[in-house]
């Protein structure tokens, strides 16, 4: 373990971790800012009228990247979640419970936006169809995970508990993203596929791009400011955070 | 064996048992967890009778009559391979053309006639410029972009 050139563990410590969170907090804020503007200013005024939709489909730009973003922010808690299980560090859990806001609020963006679109294009602002039905049951398990984590007073024993949770919670993802291909569904396919051409226009592809990277920077830039905050509240009886705030005021 | 190995094993166990067990429970529901009716599995006699269920297909082409007076469309929905006659009175989406997807959801009729009392248009999954649409229309070659995706 001691011969390895980057020792990893060593910001598994949350006393190491919490200055670079705030290195990693202002990178990851500038890019947020700078790719959302071109990217919202793409979505507006370069990215070209739909042929069937009009300009009512530019709301994918907001719908798709929100819905990867919730997608992929609950896998990164799982994965979390898994590391804190088996190798018992602290900050593992503590991520994961920063990014848990966050997912949530793109599980309701993502069927926030999509109502808004569904109504004027299908004539309906709500189905029960496998894609939707699923994404809704993924905000539940955002919600049902806070408030596991909240309800348990040890916080250890609330780690455990909750980080179960997310890793049961795991197989809803590859559902939601299946759910289309398995069954008949109200919403369309997959835009976007691995093993194909993606079945869209070239600037709206690139905007979208766009988009879904400003919101990961975004995400990354609001969990690490979290974690500060968790850090602190839940290491407030160590020294260095006593140090830390003596030094602040 | 240290105790990360083992803790490692059991979470690895357990969602590989998990896997397995939403793959069952799945497969299990298979059509159940369906959202509409092709008009084959409605001539095949898979829909239920007597009973709501949702039909979904294509619009035909010139398959779109209004009686004079009337509320009521009329119009045939097809798979390519089997086509239903459906009935509906209200209004329809924006989306609705002929060639265009449709979910309508209502009961079968005796003559067979399915009649509706809500129309959902659905669209799918290709975007792109009016432009590059007529294009493709004149060239023929509309169908063809994406030959893995479905018609519907």
């Amino acid at each position: 373990m001691a011969s390895r050139l980057v020792n990893w563990f060593k910001f598994s410590s949350p006393a190491t971790f919490y200055p670079l969170a705030r290195k990693i907090a202002v990178v990851s804020t500038i890019i947020a800012v700078v790719l959302i503007a071109i990217g919202l200013y793409m979505s507006f005024f370069v990215a070209p009228t739909d042929y069937k939709q009009g300009e009512g489909y530019r709301i994918i730009f907001v719908h798709v990247p929100a819905s990867w973003m919730s997608m992929f922010i609950y896998v990164v808690m799982a994965g979390w979640a898994a590391l804190g299980l088996i190798f018992n560090t602290r900050l593992s859990a503590m991520m994961a419970q920063s990014l848990a806001p966050t997912g949530a609020m793109f599980a309701f963006l993502s069927l926030w936006t999509g109502s808004f679109w569904g109504k004027p294009m299908w004539g309906t602002w709500w189905v029960w169809d496998a894609r939707i039905t699923s994404e809704l049951i993924l905000l539940f398990l955002y919600l049902g995970y806070m408030a596991l984590r909240s309800a348990i007073d040890d916080p250890r024993r609330g780690d455990r508990a909750s980080a179960i949770l997310l890793l049961v919670g795991v197989v809803n993802i590859p559902i939601i993203y299946y759910s289309v291909q398995w069954w008949n569904t109200l919403h369309q396919g997959s835009t976007i596929k691995f093993n194909e051409e993606s079945s869209m226009d070239d600037t709206m592809l690139i905007t979208m791009l766009i988009m879904t990277f400003g919101f990961w920077a975004y995400s990354i830039a609001v969990s690490m400011v979290r974690v500060r905050a968790v850090i602190l509240e839940r290491e407030r009886s160590s020294s260095w955070v006593r140090e830390q705030l003596g030094a602040e005021t | 064996m240290k105790a990360r190995h083992k803790r490692f094993g059991i979470v690895a166990v357990g969602l590989a048992a998990l896997g397995l067990a939403t793959f069952l429970v799945l497969n299990a529901l298979e059509g159940n967890l369906s959202y509409f009716f092709s008009p084959t599995e409605v001539a095949a006699g898979k829909a239920p009778a007597d009973h709501i269920f949702r039909l979904g297909g294509l619009v035909e082409e010139g398959s779109v009559t209004r009686k004079e007076g009337e509320l009521t469309v009329n119009f045939v929905v097809t798979d390519l391979a089997q086509r239903v006659t459906v009935a509906y009175s209200g209004i329809l989406p924006d989306l609705f053309a002929e060639g265009q997807g449709v979910i309508a959801q209502g009961k079968l009729g005796p003559d067979n006639v399915f009649v509706a009392d809500e129309v959902l248009a659905k669209h799918d999954e290709t975007y792109m410029p009016p432009e590059v649409a007529d294009a493709l229309e004149k060239s023929g070659r509309m169908g063809d972009r994406h030959p893995g995706s479905k018609p519907l």
